[in-house]
């Protein structure tokens, strides 16, 4: 790799960087304003021109609130405990492919953080971290009722994680790779018609869905950290910035799993009839072969980010038409019903590779 | 027992069917009731009323901000009797009292007047017992007008600067209504010919 599209790489990451933040920003925003339609209500729409500047206003109310340890505390890890949850709430948007690549000449730019042929793996690894933010946030407060709520948060997160991980496992056995390009590029071939992963796995869909909404601890999930009936939970002893990177952390993460639930299951950046458009674009309008690609990447970009937030929008609209699972609602709805599922779905997408149904994974690229 | 309006159902504890052990009916029920509400609230249905730039349309028996009455020379009513003080369940009032002067007769319509007459918003319940107690007929409790948040507490003690009505006739409210400009135009011609 050369110099320069290293540099270009680092701009890219730089650039995936702040645009997890500013989503997650105004997810904040974006969430009280759905959740007041959705109840015939108008939102925040004082500070700015429709409540715009909302999501200052409250990191500015955040950061001026009085910093507060518990007698008792382990500080340095009571410190540590939401860090982590925002740094790994970060770590995984690096791995995602927000579009195809650019070309500018001879240096190629590939719209994402970092490209490793382990990349599912990478997030794997990354959301279980995750619930070391919970659990030692949890433990480190000293309070009995914010180590139940971390535990009962780690149960969750490790419980679901499984079920989602064999969903994951019926699309490796199709993709054959774990980088999350190939499996991207896989769902569109040039020149023959193609279709996303969603209609050749609904069922591991639906699974993956109900787990993403579980290990970002979102309603119908929320038993982590519901505000109302269990004490909070792990972040009961939380106050100012810290209380708010925990909180910024749960809307990084349903960005991360919007992200990836777009490029597994919906085709990420892939469009309907975009290699026609970049023929078309290339032989009937006269543009370079450079230019007409770095359109339909640029194309690609949008397309994933339109995806992403139909995600978000449909996190949140959950979240304001469920009630709550009952804990042990909960675990039997993961152990009894999902995991199982999960298991038939494998066997399924084996039998359908094995008689030819779904055909073989081609590496046109 | 005999239930008394015979409404009463009888519900039996059924085991779930698979429909709904499957949740996913339910959700997408509930998920398409609260899109509708979605798409209402967007398009024009909002419950929302934006105080301060809207407000609730007030109940004429409203009992809302405090006003010390003019009579219709445009004299202060207010005599400084008291009674509305001793009224008062919530000791929200307090008043000094003054001799009239003379060449104040167009100022003051009795020989003894309030000198300082202080409400204090935070103590008053809006009881409308000062109103029923005044003999001059001097305090009333505005239908169309609430005491507004402060910042301070003591911006909430309110005196005659803010109790008193002002004398244009325009800006007069009978018993905290306002005037229509027939009735302003009315006063308004009094006064000139008194």
């Amino acid at each position: 790799m050369s110099l320069e599209s290293l540099g270009w790489q680092g701009l890219v990451i730089l650039v995936v960087f702040g645009i997890s933040l500013l989503i997650a920003t105004y997810c904040t925003y974006a969430e009280r304003v759905i959740a007041a339609f959705l109840q015939d209500r108008v939102g925040p729409d004082r500070a700015g021109p429709f409540g715009l500047a909302q999501p200052l206003a409250d990191a500015v109310k955040l950061f001026t609130k009085e910093e507060f340890f518990p007698s008792g505390a382990n500080k340095a890890l009571f410190i540590f405990g939401p860090c982590l949850a925002m740094i790994t709430a970060l770590m995984s948007s690096a791995v995602i492919p927000f579009g195809s690549f650019l070309k500018f000449g001879t240096t190629v730019v590939h719209l994402q953080g970092i490209e490793i042929n382990v990349g599912m793996l990478y997030v794997f690894g990354i959301v279980s971290l995750g619930v070391y933010g919970i659990m030692i946030g949890g433990w480190a407060s000293n309070n009995k009722f914010s180590l139940l709520g971390a535990i009962r948060a780690a149960s969750q997160n490790i419980s679901y994680e499984l079920a989602m991980g064999l969903a994951l496992i019926a699309v490796l056995m199709m993709s054959g790779s774990l980088s999350l390009r190939d499996i991207t590029l896989q769902q569109s071939v040039p020149g023959e018609w193609h279709f996303w992963n969603i209609v050749k796995q609904p069922l591991g869909f639906i699974i993956f869905l109900v787990c993403a909404f579980a290990e970002t601890n979102r309603t119908p999930f929320d038993l982590p950290e519901c505000e109302t009936e269990l004490v909070a939970g792990y972040h009961t002893e939380y106050s100012s910035m810290k209380m708010g990177l925990y909180l910024f952390a749960e809307y990084v993460n349903v960005f991360v799993a919007s992200a990836v639930m777009s490029v597994i299951y919906f085709g990420g950046f892939n469009f309907p009839f975009q290699y026609e458009l970049r023929e078309w674009l290339h032989t009937s309008r006269g543009l370079s072969l450079d230019a007409s690609q770095n359109i339909i990447a640029i194309l690609g970009v949008v397309t994933v980010f339109a995806k992403i937030f139909a995600f978000i929008f449909f996190f949140m609209w959950v979240r304001w038409t469920l009630p709550r699972f009952r804990y042990d609602q909960l675990m039997r709805l993961g152990w009894t019903i999902l995991i199982p599922l999960a298991i038939f779905n494998i066997l399924l997408t084996g039998g359908l590779i094995t008689t030819g149904i779904i055909p073989e994974i081609k590496q046109w690229w | 027992m005999e239930s008394l309006s015979n409404r009463a159902k009888k519900l039996e504890k059924k085991p779930m069917t698979l429909a709904e052990r499957a949740y996913l009916p339910a959700i997408f029920q509930g998920l398409s009731i609260t899109m509708q509400h979605f798409f209402r609230a967007a398009t024009k249905k909002q419950v929302t009323i934006r105080y301060p730039e809207e407000t609730r349309p007030f109940s004429p028996v409203f009992r809302g901000l405090h006003v010390l009455k003019r009579d219709e020379q445009g004299r202060e009513r207010c005599t400084a009797c008291g009674l509305c003080a001793v009224a008062c369940p919530a000791e929200a009032i307090t008043m000094v009292a003054g001799e009239r002067k003379k060449g104040e007769q167009n100022l003051y319509r009795e020989e003894k007047y309030a000198v300082s007459y202080e409400i204090n918003m935070l103590r008053c319940i809006f009881c409308g017992l000062c109103e029923e107690a005044c003999p001059k007929a001097a305090i009333y409790l505005q239908a169309d007008k609430m005491a507004p948040p402060r910042y301070e507490r003591d911006e909430f003690i309110y005196g005659k600067d803010r109790l008193v009505e002002p004398v244009s006739p325009d800006a007069r409210s009978k018993r905290g209504i306002q005037l229509t400009p027939e009735q302003a135009e009315k006063l308004r011609s009094q006064l000139q010919s008194a």
